[in-house]
């Protein structure tokens, strides 16, 4: 390519276009869907109701530890599906490129993608790109949509399926990737070693349905912008029940919580990528542990909690030192302390 | 670090420290203020109240340094925000609190440059690099902030950074203690004083508090278990009829302070009356930039005509601040005023008795 950095001649349909979209897109996913290059992709499903989902991705700085934001716009819509019960299948994948963005960049990230989605099993069948002018947009937005197929076909995972007694498993630590992206803005006069645990969860969330039968999972969910927090938080008002979790069951590195320390930053509301939080019935929760912490992605998960038979539904946080306390939906902005 | 810190949030310390707080908890309601909002949250956040006996009652003071700030100086602010080639940066709290008719992050929204700072030495790191604009500089807080700001200052003034400034609200803790015992208002048995101010201060100055009023005064530090120990410690000398000052915080807390950060203090600033929300105007209870430093006081820099402050007549945010009311006595409480939405400067900051309040507690 001519050029080193995206232009809005890119963008206008023209030659660069095509180049663009041959060299970059074109060239990463290569697959026999996308390969044929019709206006729609053609794709084959099993019988049965397919689920579907999207979600746009903004991130500031591109690169961070432990990712960037190709590898953040598969996992994410994967884990969408994943958490819906579901074997992820296709992607399509639509980028909004500000004119100035190095070439360069752009193919990490689109290499990126193709290697998480490799890894996750999906394939990214259709996409489209445009450009628009310097101040249009800050570098890179993408959007991914995914389609999956159901392992069980009839479960839906809703809050309404818990009932009192149920276990909560955390698959692992809470906060890493809000935190390594914050050190990654240099914002923080800190050096931190923290990776993003941005991540693909269909692997694990397929082991774990498979294990035990079906309808013992209530529902599933990863906990990402507004975490574990909001995430309990939108179990509790969809069921009937209060939710309470042991404060010093929920696992959170050092890293993390010395960051929030200094910042007063609340762990529960920071935002992960690679997570999995789970309602089970109560006599399935050892084997469903077992299968977490002998999971790659999911070491260091812990029962973090119990549905309560009280029909109060909130989340109740029981603290380090015996007290009791409400965990809220995240309200307003979390801002660093004054002093 | 935190192995360090969870020593002190372990339920098998908490429990120690209640079952010795029980030994010596009189039968009577007693009531205890902590100044400081950042108290006020370690006591909701780990859930302590429901731990105590009944009879002990803890209520907030005017210790958040967003929420005593006056609507007066919000405008300022606003008014200043708007002047061309003015960059605003201020301690991110700040930019929600409602003004009278707008707030700073309502003017960013609209175009203004405001930029949150961690430090007041960031915003002299802005005013390095943007030498073509003015960089005021929210000089909010008490004894804590205060040293940073005035290091600010001097780092401007050796640098000759003619475009950095700062807006001066800040306050001092001891002159609203007094305030607030004279008001005769407030029904308290004992005070929770606090930690970080009391690091830079030194406990000295809470004497005339314990001479004036008879009255205990304990400098805590911020963890659940030290609060525990400051109430025992506080209903230990109410059980003896004593009334003095103690230092339960003294892994931080000397007697006569931290003398280089009350030097550079002593240098940049000198007192003056001082507006608080809530606590109207007290007396030598502020902080203005001296006139050997006046080249980077923005109040002198910046000549503007305010328009008349005005604040929701509903909104009980001063009665709060005055532990004469709690934030559910008030009617706009988890209703029109939110987080999300705030009415008063309580419900905005980390440390703001309402914003607490709505967090971790039922409404």
């Amino acid at each position: 390519m001519s050029k080193d950095i995206i232009t809005l001649a890119h963008g206008n349909g023209g030659l660069l276009t095509h180049t663009l979209i041959e060299q970059v897109f074109a060239a990463a996913f290569a697959n026999p869907i996308l390969d044929l290059q019709g206006d729609s992709a053609l794709i084959g499903l099993e019988s049965g109701a397919a689920v579907f989902t999207t979600d746009s991705f903004v991130i500031k700085p591109l690169f961070f530890p432990g990712g960037d934001i190709g590898k953040l716009a598969v996992a994410g819509t994967v884990n969408d599906l994943a958490v819906a019960g579901a074997v992820p299948r296709y992607l399509s994948a639509s980028f909004i490129i500000e004119e100035g963005l190095p070439i360069n960049e752009l193919k990490t990230i689109v290499a990126s993608m193709q290697r998480t989605a490799r890894q996750a099993g999906v394939v990214i069948v259709a996409g489209d790109t445009k450009v628009v002018e310097k101040g249009g947009a800050d570098k890179l937005f993408i959007t991914t949509s995914g389609i999956g197929t159901r392992i069980h076909e009839t479960q839906e995972f809703t809050p309404a399926n818990m009932r009192a007694g149920d276990c909560v498993l955390l698959s692992g630590t809470i906060g890493d990737h809000a935190i390594a992206v914050l050190s990654a803005r240099g914002e923080y006069p800190l050096k931190i070693n923290i990776q993003s645990d941005c991540a693909c969860l269909n692997d694990l969330t397929c082991k774990l349905l498979r294990a035990v039968p079906a309808e013992s999972i209530r529902i599933m969910r990863d906990p990402t912008r507004g975490g574990l927090a909001t995430t309990l938080n939108e179990f509790a008002k969809g069921g009937r029940y209060a939710i309470e979790i042991e404060e010093s069951e929920i696992p959170c590195k050092q890293e993390v919580q010395a960051v929030c320390e200094l910042t007063g930053f609340d762990p529960l509301y920071l935002a992960n990528e690679g997570k999995l939080v789970l309602v089970c019935a109560s006599e399935h929760s050892s084997t469903l542990l077992e299968i977490m912490r002998a999971h790659p992605l999911a070491k260091a998960a812990a029962c973090i909690g119990r549905i309560t038979d009280n029909s109060f539904k909130k989340v109740v946080l029981k603290t380090t030192v015996g007290g009791t306390r409400i965990v809220d939906m995240l309200a307003g902005e979390m801002l660093p302390r004054i002093c | 670090m935190l192995a360090y810190l969870n020593e002190f949030r372990t339920s098998k310390a908490a429990g120690y420290y209640l079952r010795a707080i029980e030994k010596v908890a009189p039968e009577h309601q007693v009531t205890l203020m902590e100044i400081c909002g950042g108290h006020t949250l370690t006591l909701v956040k780990y859930g302590l109240k429901a731990l105590l006996p009944e009879q002990i009652r803890l209520i907030s003071g005017p210790g958040c340094p967003v929420c005593v700030t006056a609507q007066e100086y919000i405008d300022t602010a606003l008014e200043l925000c708007k002047l061309p080639d003015v960059i605003i940066t201020s301690f991110g709290d700040m930019l929600r609190v409602p003004g009278s008719y707008s707030s700073l992050s309502g003017e960013k929204a609209r175009g203004a440059d405001v930029r949150v700072c961690l430090s007041s030495l960031d915003a002299v790191e802005i005013a390095r690099r943007h030498t073509d604009k003015q960089v005021v500089f929210l000089g909010i807080g008490f004894e804590t902030t205060a040293p940073t700001v005035a290091y600010a200052v001097k780092t401007a003034h050796r640098e000759n950074l003619t475009n950095f400034s700062v807006l001066s609200a800040l306050k001092t803790i001891p002159s609203a203690m007094h305030a607030l015992m004279q008001s005769g208002e407030t029904d308290i048995q004992g005070f929770i004083c606090p930690g970080h101010v009391s690091t830079i201060t030194g406990t000295s100055m809470y004497e005339q508090i314990v001479k004036q009023y008879a009255m205990p005064c304990v400098v805590c530090g911020f963890e659940p278990t030290d609060m525990l120990c400051t109430i025992a410690m506080i209903m230990a000398q109410l059980k003896q009829g004593a009334a003095r000052v103690e230092n339960q915080y003294k892994r931080s807390v000397k007697l006569k302070g931290n003398t280089k950060a009350l030097e550079i203090m002593e240098e940049v600033f000198e007192e003056q009356d001082s507006t608080w929300r809530g606590l109207g105007v007290i007396p030598r209870s502020g902080l203005k930039i001296r006139d050997s430093y006046k080249l980077f006081d923005a109040a002198k820099r910046f000549s503007l005509t305010l328009p008349q402050a005005k604040e929701n007549p509903a909104c009980i945010c001063g009665a709060v601040m005055r532990g004469i009311k709690i934030p559910s006595d008030c009617a706009l409480f988890a209703k029109k005023c939110t987080p999300d939405s705030p009415v008063g400067a309580c419900m905005v900051s980390g440390e703001g008795i309402c914003g607490i309040y709505y967090k971790y507690s039922q409404h």
